[in-house]
C-alpha cells in the first residue's frame, strides 16, 4: 500500500485518513469528496490514475485542512507520530504540510520505528522542514524544481525565501547545485529535479535525464510538480526500483503535455486526465 | 520581533512602516528557526515607540530578542518567462502567470506552504487589478514571496 499525507485548501475539511478514490473526477477520501485541482489533491488523482493503468497500489491519504495557519498540517503530524507504526505501508510520500522542524523530526523519529520502514518521499513544506532538520539523508526521495534545488544547496537557507541571490544566479548550473546539496547533507538518496530537463539523481550521481517532449507551458500550470510526485509515489508503490520509477514518471508527466497540448493557462486537471495513456507510453517504451 | 504567524508579521509591518518607523522583514536568528517564518528587525533605539504602537493595536509580539549576527535577507531577485501571450515571475520558489491582453491570472505554481493552494483558488481567474493580494490573505513565506512576484507582475503591466 501507498501512504499520501498532505493538506487541503479548505479548513472545514477535518483530519480525515482512509482509502483513497477518484470518483467523477474528485477526490473521494472519508465520505468527503474534493476537488483535484491543486495540492495534495492533485498528487493524489495523478497517483490515483496512475494506479488504475497500473492496477495497484493501493492508497492510503491523511488529509486536513490548512489555510496556512498550519493547524491542519499538526493535526496531520500529530496523527502521523501516534499512528504511522500502524499503517501498513511500502511507501510513503509526504506533502503539502507547513514546515515545522520539531514535527518533523517527531514524525520521522516514529517512522524509523515502523516495523517495516517505507521508502520516504518528501515533497513540498515537508521537503524543507527535512532539509532544515538536517536529515535529509533519511529519505529516499526528494522532487525539488530547480528554486528548491537551489534552496537545498545553500546551507543556510531555512525556507525557499531565503536562498541567497548568488546561488539562486545558477539555476542553469543544475549538476553544481545537486553536488552542493550533497556536499551539505541537503540532500535524499534520490533527486527528481524537475526543470526544462529532469534530473534523476542517485547518491550524488546523475543517472539519467529526461529533456523530451518538452512544454515550457507546463512550468507556469500548477500543480505539474504535484503530478510528477504523484506518479513517482505510484510507480514505486507498484514495486519499480526507484530510479526506473523516476525516469517513467518524468516521462509521463511531460507526455501528460502531448496529449493535453498545453498553454500557460491550462489548469492541472485537464493533465491528469491524460495520465493513462501517457503512462502507458512511457511505461512501453521505458530503457530496458 | 517574534510572531506566531507570518500574516501577524505582515500586519505589523505594514502598520509600523505606515508609522514610517524603521523596521524590516527579515529571517530569524537560527535559534529560533522553525521553519516557516519572519521577523521584524528594528533599532533598540525605537523599541518603546514601537511597542507604543503595537500595544494600541492589540499586536504585540509573542517575544523580542537581541541579535548580534546579520540576519537572513528575504529573496529579492525576479525571473520573468516570457511565453508571448502570457507572462510569468518567479520569486523565489513561487510563479505567478497573467494573460497579456486581460491581465488575467491564469496560473499559480510552485511553493510548498499550505496557503499555497488557497492563494490559487482565490485569484486564478481574478485580474491583477480585483484578486486579493497575497499579503492580505496569505499566512506563510510562500505567501510572502507570491506577493513579491504578484507586485513585480503589477509592475510590469502598469496596474
Amino acid at each position: 500500500m501507498l501512504g499520501i499525507v498532505g493538506t487541503v485548501p479548505d479548513i472545514r475539511v477535518p483530519l480525515i485518513h482512509g482509502p483513497a478514490r477518484l470518483v467523477d473526477g474528485h477526490l473521494r477520501l472519508a465520505d468527503r469528496r474534493l476537488p483535484v485541482n491543486r495540492g495534495t489533491p492533485a498528487l493524489l488523482a495523478a497517483a490515483l490514475k496512475a494506479a488504475e493503468y497500473l492496477d495497484g497500489p493501493e492508497i492510503y491519504a491523511v488529509l486536513a485542512g490548512d489555510r496556512g495557519t498550519g493547524q491542519g498540517s499538526r493535526s496531520v503530524y500529530a496523527f502521523l507520530t501516534e499512528q504511522v507504526r500502524e499503517l501498513d505501508v511500502q511507501v510513503l510520500t509526504f506533502h503539502y504540510l507547513l514546515p515545522d522542524v520539531d514535527w518533523h523530526n517527531k514524525v520521522l523519529f516514529a517512522v524509523e520505528a515502523m516495523a517495516r520502514r517505507p521508502l520516504l518521499i518528501a515533497d513540498a513544506g515537508f521537503m524543507y522542514a527535512a532539509k532544515m532538520s538536517g536529515q535529509a539523508s533519511a529519505y529516499d526521495f526528494f522532487t525539488p524544481d530547480a528554486g528548491e534545488l537551489a534552496f537545498l544547496a545553500d546551507a543556510m537557507a531555512p525556507h525557499p525565501f531565503y536562498t541567497r541571490g548568488f546561488i539562486l544566479h545558477q539555476h542553469n548550473k543544475v549538476e553544481e547545485l545537486i553536488h552542493q546539496a550533497y556536499r551539505d547533507d541537503n540532500a535524499a538518496a534520490h533527486l527528481v529535479v524537475k526543470g526544462e530537463t529532469d534530473y534523476i539523481v542517485r547518491n550524488d550521481q546523475v543517472v539519467a535525464t529526461v529533456g523530451s517532449p518538452s512544454f515550457p507551458a507546463m512550468e507556469a500550470i500548477g500543480g505539474t510538480g504535484d503530478t510528477l510526485t504523484g506518479l513517482l509515489s505510484c510507480l514505486c508503490g507498484a514495486g519499480f526500483e526507484p530510479t526506473a520509477a523516476a525516469v517513467a514518471a518524468a516521462t509521463a508527466n511531460r507526455l501528460c503535455g502531448l496529449f493535453a497540448n498545453p498553454t500557460p493557462a491550462t489548469q492541472v486537471a485537464e493533465l491528469i486526465d491524460a495520465i493513462p495513456q501517457a503512462l502507458a507510453r512511457a511505461v512501453r517504451d521505458r530503457p530496458a | 520581533m517574534v510572531f506566531e504567524h507570518t500574516s501577524e508579521v505582515i500586519r505589523c509591518e505594514t502598520l509600523l512602516k505606515g508609522r514610517e518607523l524603521p523596521v524590516r522583514v527579515m529571517g530569524p536568528p537560527p535559534e529560533i528557526q522553525t521553519g516557516c517564518d519572519l521577523v521584524i528587525e528594528f533599532p533598540l533605539i525605537e523599541e518603546l515607540n514601537i511597542r507604543r504602537v503595537l500595544e494600541q493595536a492589540g499586536m504585540l509580539p509573542l517575544t523580542i530578542v537581541p541579535v548580534t549576527a546579520p540576519l537572513l535577507t528575504p529573496v529579492d531577485l525576479f525571473a520573468v518567462t516570457d511565453f508571448g501571450d502570457y507572462l510569468m515571475v518567479r520569486a523565489a520558489n513561487m510563479k505567478m502567470t497573467v494573460a497579456r491582453d486581460t491581465l488575467e491570472i491564469v496560473n499559480i505554481s510552485g511553493g510548498g506552504c499550505p496557503d499555497v493552494p488557497y492563494l490559487a483558488s482565490e485569484m486564478v481567474g481574478k485580474t491583477l487589478a480585483a484578486a486579493p493580494r497575497p499579503r492580505d490573505i496569505g499566512h506563510t513565506l510562500c505567501g510572502y514571496a507570491l506577493q513579491l512576484a504578484y507586485e513585480e507582475l503589477c509592475r510590469r503591466c502598469s496596474v
